[in-house]
């Protein structure tokens, strides 16, 4: 059983690790909002992954979930917040992308 | 942890790097419904089906939604400037992959995996019981952060102040 707790513990959070450094990547080298966002969100899969990996090792998988389902809410309005603004600059400077706003700043 | 596990993993990161590297944006959105889905599975088998449910749901269901009506509010590039987004995606984004396989081989070869006490066998609190009795300023929480998106959204929208 210590084995197989080790092996999840070690092969989950490889996983994590690398999906985070995918969502960093996309969040530093990306220069379209929308991109970033998705950065965001694919950081937050690795969180809710841990969360949910931390619950099952030691037992306490009910109070994992209400914390995922409390950052799954905050995920949504974060990305409809988000979503929102967005779609302001479009309506405003006609360009998502944050080199274009920075250059319009002068 | 057996070998579906593992595959679960794989396509896990497979779909987040396909999610980060694709070109177009609706494509992406699609890639990042298929991480959660994926991220379902993974939860469903690690005992969490209240939690899996909300991210099939919210997560694969209504962000897409968002996202695609964002982008479909959003102007179309054209088949240049797609030509030349392409190039520039690509000479940004093909280092990801061998940093990728670099960092996964350099963990599975030198951090050996650490020794985990005995799985907590501990009574499992239901998530339920957890939600509505003992965590209840989360919810106060929940709605309170709700309403801050209804508000915020609404003064993104709102018309005709001028």
């Amino acid at each position: 059983m210590n084995e197989l707790a080790s092996q999840l513990f070690y092969y989950y959070s490889v996983a994590i690790i690398l999906v985070t450094i995918c969502g960093l990547y996309c969040l530093i080298a990306s220069f379209n909002l929308m991109r970033a966002i998705i950065g965001i969100e694919i950081l937050m899969k690795g969180a809710t992954l841990s969360l949910i990996l931390a619950g099952y090792l030691t037992g306490n998988l009910g109070t994992a979930q209400a914390l995922v389902i409390t950052l799954i809410v905050i995920e949504v309005v974060l990305m409809v917040v988000a979503g929102g603004i967005i779609l302001w600059l479009f309506r405003h400077y006609g360009t998502i992308d944050s080199q274009e706003l920075r250059k319009l700043k002068g | 942890m057996n070998n579906l596990d593992i595959l679960m993993l794989v396509l896990f990161l497979l779909s987040a790097l396909w999610t980060v590297m694709t070109v177009r944006l609706l494509r992406s959105v699609i890639g990042l419904a298929v991480t959660s889905i994926i991220l379902t599975i993974i939860m469903f088998r690690l005992n969490s089906p209240l939690a899996a449910v909300f991210e099939l749901s919210v997560c694969a269901g209504l962000i897409s939604v968002i996202f695609v009506t964002t982008i479909s509010f959003t102007e179309r590039v054209s088949a240049a400037r797609f030509l030349v987004r392409q190039k520039e995606r690509w000479s940004k984004f093909w280092p990801l992959p061998i940093l990728l396989a670099v960092v996964a081989a350099a963990l599975l070869m030198f951090v050996k995996a650490p020794l985990i006490p005995q799985l907590a066998a501990g009574q499992a609190l239901d998530a339920r019981n957890v939600i509505w009795n003992l965590r209840q300023l989360d919810l106060a929480g929940q709605i309170a952060i709700l309403l801050i998106g209804i508000f915020g959204t609404v003064i993104f929208f709102r018309g005709g102040e001028k």
